[in-house]
């Protein structure tokens, strides 16, 4: 792909300007890092940062039966969803494999507002129209929609500057419709870093100014910017699923850990009638975290042994700058993912052609204090 | 910015030769689009090394690198302050942070590499 085909987000030339270094991130233009991973990951760890995450996509779905429609695209129970919360859930291919992982906001009770994966929206809206047998429209919204995530212990004190909705009246995982910056906004108190913070949506045309400001009001609690590197650091010590690595259309919720969003009794759903079958079947592997005992950092794609025998792949691996330790997930044998809190298993990542001692932990690697 | 008497590869390496003797290094073009370097992986010394074949790895938190060798010959040292400290790398990539010293099989092979001018030149254009 030429770097001219490559999409940019509102704030494309502003991340030049700051002199980050970009990268093509799902054929989009995306800042990889500013100052660095480690200093960004730290930041959001222990004060504040700020992400321009205007890539995501936003799918509305609007009409007499939104709700339906949006309870049977989702695995989660979206009946459960009061107006102004926010939901995590699966969209599924019939065969129980992942379209894509996503939030559902429930704005009315004829309207719902989804937030998808960048890679994933054209082919996220043509599963849920595909999927529409009820009366309700589907809107690719992801023109009208900007993202800002606002992240870190500090988060809320820069957030509550710039609007006047009370913040603290935001529980996690609700959102708000307000000013921010003077403009209108969408405020969710969600996130993607295992810390807290808030996701804000506003329009395209008002993200310089909404990030302008949110720098210079963070700036007495030393926010930064960052970038999708130390996105995806503080994501994996979290244990959170990213697309394309944990979950794709070949692996079910049940696989991936995250059998909690799936609420077979709520009805029918997308993906139902496979994950029933593979739930009564019981599922052959699932995703297991690992710290690396011997030097060697896992990566994407590194084979796993388990007494000398193939045992999965990792999915992710990485440096975690707050345990200073080499952590990843992977996929093993059912019977040697469950986490032995004793011991865990012990199992070899080949790294460049040589097999290095790693031991199955209990995930998420990393927890904030509440 | 890149030291005169040094010479350097597309892949972003450098080699400063003196007499039979080389030391290896990255550049600083190299740690930068690499970013943060957590870990470093070099070969024994005695291990003998081709010309444009792999001599070790970098790690950034985000990715690994090969090192490919500007020149050919045999490990005589490696650089093992690295190992705990690989951020070195990013410090001081010219000077603390060089990888090995070799010795040459073929010290006229390092005619074929850049200068730092051809370098520097090769460098601005990527951007």
């Amino acid at each position: 792909m030429s770097p001219t085909a490559l999409r940019a987000t509102p704030l494309n030339s502003l991340h030049r300007a700051l002199g980050a270094k970009m990268v093509d991130f799902g054929g989009w233009d995306m800042p990889v890092q500013y100052s660095g991973v480690i200093d960004e990951h730290r930041t959001v760890r222990n004060a504040v940062g700020i992400f321009d995450v205007s890539h995501m996509g936003e799918i509305e779905i609007r009409g007499p039966e939104a709700a339906q429609l949006a309870n049977f695209a989702a695995t989660n129970d979206v009946g459960k969803l009061k107006i102004g919360q926010a939901q995590y859930s699966g969209l599924l291919y019939d065969h129980g494999g992942f379209v894509d992982d996503i939030l559902v906001h429930k704005v009315a009770g004829d309207r719902f507002f989804l937030c998808v994966n960048a890679s994933n929206q054209e082919k996220d809206f043509e599963r849920i129209c595909s999927i529409n047998r009820f009366d309700a429209q589907v809107e690719f919204a992801s023109e009208r929609y900007a993202q800002l995530a606002i992240q870190g212990p500090k988060a809320g004190a820069v957030v509550q500057k710039l609007t006047p909705v009370d913040l603290a009246a935001i529980k996690y995982y609700w959102f708000a419709d307000g000013l921010v910056c003077g403009v209108p906004a969408r405020i969710a108190h969600t996130g993607y870093t295992g810390e807290d913070g808030f996701e804000i949506y506003v329009a395209p045309s008002q993200a310089e100014r909404v990030w302008t400001e949110a720098i210079a009001a963070g700036a007495e609690f030393g926010i930064k910017p960052c970038g999708l590197g130390a996105r995806n650091t503080l994501r994996l010590e979290s244990a959170m699923a990213l697309y394309g690595h944990e979950i794709d259309a070949s692996i079910s919720p049940l696989e991936a850990g995250l059998g909690w969003i799936v609420k077979f009794d709520k009805g029918d759903f997308a993906g139902r009638a496979a994950l029933l079958r593979q739930k009564e079947a019981g599922v052959k592997r699932k995703l297991a975290g690992f710290e690396m005992r011997g030097r060697g950092i896992a990566r994407e794609g590194y084979e796993t042994l388990i007494d000398g025998s193939p045992a999965g792949w990792v999915t992710s691996g990485s440096p975690s700058p707050t345990l200073n330790k080499n952590i990843g997930l992977c996929y093993l044998p059912v019977e040697r993912a469950q986490h032995h809190p004793q011991s865990g298993q012990a199992i070899q990542v080949i790294v460049r052609g040589q097999p290095v001692d790693a031991v199955t932990v209990e995930i998420p690697f990393y927890k904030r204090v509440k | 910015m890149y030291p005169e008497n040094f010479r350097y590869t597309k892949e972003h390496e450098w080699v400063l030769v003196e007499g039979s003797a080389g030391t290896v290094g990255i550049t600083d073009h190299a740690q930068e689009e690499l970013g943060d370097i957590v870990y470093v992986d070099l070969p024994k010394v005695g291990a003998r090394v081709e010309r444009g074949k792999s001599l070790g790895s970098v790690e950034s938190v985000k990715a690994v690198s090969d090192i490919y060798s500007p020149v050919g010959g045999e490990v005589t040292e490696v650089n093992e302050a690295l190992a705990d400290a690989p951020e070195t790398l990013n410090r001081d990539p010219h000077g603390a942070g060089w990888l090995v010293k070799l010795r040459l099989t073929e010290p006229a092979e390092v005619q074929d590499l850049l200068t730092a001018e051809d370098y520097q030149e090769y460098v601005e254009a990527e951007k």
